[in-house]
């Protein structure tokens, strides 16, 4: 079949997508306090560096703190990270090298179920990295309310959008140097361009523009107001964009890996 | 029947690399799929497992359409890929318990299974060990004992002990047996002829993606092949490599000549008189069908 009947075929859900989901969660159970530090300590060090050291000359941004304001939008970011990662390189890992995939599609699973188990697994690692930045956050005296707590299902949700762009990627990838292409000229962009470190009113009009495009820029307009006590304006349309970027993602990343696997 | 497949075909690169197979198993059968390097063997067992599309013809497994209900026949399957696939990241129990999981099932029922499951792929000893320390045989016994953890009724196994040594390679094949005495049907492929003769009812040989023949091992070579030989090796075939014997077939095989006769009375008199001490007399194997339906060049 080629690409294009692939793109057109549904991809087929069942639950059966929740076997590879523990499979991943009982090898990172496995190493869990290395991999949380490894997680974690890296956004926190930016919150901290940027947040004290940029933070002096900053000022405040939107009436509030340049820490504040640097929180919520370093959640974002490791959410987006987290979800990538583990949706590029483990799962490539597990696709070629440990042919895992291959030893799953000889039981009753098809490429749907682990592609779907996949980013699900990667979207929990968002949601994972995610919830420690948030507990430093309020520690560290950043988070306005318990109404924060409804940035989890906005993350999970976002990291499903995530994973399923990565996924598209290494459903496609002849190796791990072509991972490479994807965050030059796809992550890198969005962690600027998205309201994580500055505001998106400090961009030219295009480029803001533009930035509406990004689903992190939508994340974060979900996830600001909700860590830092403010109003969320048009949640309706920053969540459909960000699930439709998921559905849409994982529609693709499905139908390219099935070209890539049944034949 | 256990599987039926009609006019099995699949093309890659303009090539028909599977050429219009026909297959009957019966239930309870052990049949194997023999042939060279490259003649289609893996793309056959791959299209009736439902892992990869044919490019024509029909397949039913275990009553079910394939490919459209591939994951329903393959809950009732076991699979033993060409090269082994073991999760790396688990020790040996949690292989099990995580490959029971993709066929749904729960902790409890494979965990009631473990024993019976290490105790047949004889790892009992080594169930926490990580994988990577287990020997090549170790690594086939387990992958046999995941392909077990759904309780098949069919097994497909991908050259079951390619790459094992000679003691390893006859407990698989002990452990075959046992599961055949068990009624389950098995599917294998190879090109050890020793362990098709040994160990199935029947065999298909494939060549370039057709069968050239199909039968039991016994009839195959009644079928195609004088059931005497005469092995000389060495000094011997160089010398007698280009006889010419009135009655028998004489075959050079790389640095073996191979001397073929109806009847063994007659081939041994002749042998002794001409050549004297010094050969090899055996009845003629699947290994002379194989080799004389497949021809004697290399391939790949
Ligand atoms: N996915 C593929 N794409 C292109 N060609 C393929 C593919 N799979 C198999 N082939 C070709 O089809 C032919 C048959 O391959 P197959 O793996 O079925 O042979 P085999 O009998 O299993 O060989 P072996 O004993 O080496 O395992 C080979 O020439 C192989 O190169
Ligand atoms: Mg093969």
């Amino acid at each position: 079949m080629a690409v294009i009947d692939h793109l057109r075929t549904a991809p087929r859900l069942s639950f059966r997508f929740i076997a590879v989901w523990l499979r991943n969660l009982k090898v990172w159970r496995k190493l869990m306090l290395p991999s949380l530090l490894g997680n974690f300590g890296e956004p926190v060090l930016y919150l901290i560096a940027l947040g004290y050291g940029l933070g002096q000359f900053v000022g405040e941004i939107d009436g509030m703190r340049y820490m504040v304001f640097l929180a919520s939008g370093i959640v974002c970011s490791a959410a987006m990270t987290g979800a990538t990662f583990e949706a590029l390189y483990s799962a490539f890992t597990r696709l070629t090298t440990q042919q895992t995939w291959a030893a799953m599609l000889a039981a009753p699973m098809n490429v749907d179920d682990v592609v779907l188990g996949e980013i699900a697994w990667a979207a929990t690692k968002a949601l994972i990295n995610a919830s420690a930045i948030v507990l430093v956050a309020s520690v560290l005296g950043l988070v306005a309310g318990p109404q924060a707590l409804l940035v989890l299902p906005v993350i999970l949700l976002a990291g499903f959008a995530f994973a399923g762009l990565a996924m598209i990627i290494t459903a496609i990838s002849p190796s791990y140097d072509f991972f490479l292409y994807y965050f030059t000229l796809v992550m890198t962009p969005m962690l600027l361009l998205s309201g994580v470190f500055f505001p998106l009113s400090g961009l030219p009009d295009a480029v803001a523009l533009g930035a509406q495009f990004l689903p992190l820029a939508h994340v974060v307009m979900l996830v600001r107001p909700l860590m830092t006590g403010g109003v969320v304006e048009m949640p309706l349309l920053h969540l459909a964009v960000v699930a439709g970027y998921a559905a849409a993602s994982y529609w693709i990343a499905a139908a390219l890996a099935r070209k890539r696997l049944v034949r | 029947m256990s599987v039926i497949a009609r006019g099995l075909t699949r093309e890659y690169g303009g090539v028909n690399v599977v050429d219009g197979i026909d297959l009957e198993i019966k239930a309870g059968e052990c049949f194997a799929l023999l042939g060279p390097n490259g003649a289609g063997k893996t793309t056959t067992l791959r299209m009736l497992l439902g892992l990869t599309p044919p490019s024509a013809g029909e397949i039913t497994v275990l009553g079910e359409p394939i490919p459209q209900r591939a994951r329903a026949m393959r809950e009732r399957a076991g699979i033993v890929p060409q090269f082994d696939n073991l999760d790396p990241d688990f020790s040996v129990r949690e292989n099990l318990i995580v490959y029971g999981a993709y066929y749904g099932a729960g902790r409890r029922q494979i965990e009631a299974r473990m024993d019976e499951l290490l105790r047949f792929a004889e790892l009992t000893e080594r169930a926490d060990d990580p994988i990577q320390g287990l020997s090549g045989g170790m690594k086939r016994r387990l992958t046999l004992a995941r392909a077990l953890v759904n309780d098949p009724e069919l097994l497909a196994l991908d050259e079951p002990s390619t790459g094992l040594d000679p003691q390893a390679r006859q407990h698989i094949w002990e452990r075959l047996h046992a599961l055949r005495r068990r009624g389950k049907t098995l599917l294998l492929t190879t090109h050890y002829m020793e362990e098709a003769e040994r160990l199935c009812d029947r065999a298909a040989i494939i060549d370039h993606g057709r069968i050239v023949a199909c039968d039991s091992p016994r009839g195959l070579i009644e079928a195609h092949i004088e059931p005497h030989v005469v092995e000389l090796r060495g000094d011997l075939a160089l010398q007698w490599k280009d006889v010419a014997l009135a009655g028998f077939r004489v075959e050079p095989v790389g640095e073996t000549v191979l001397i073929y006769g109806q009847e063994r009375e007659a081939l041994l008199r002749e042998i002794d008189a001409l050549i004297g001490p010094g050969y090899l007399y055996r009845p003629a194997s699947l290994e002379d069908v194989f080799l004389r339906l497949t021809g004697r060049e290399l391939r790949d």
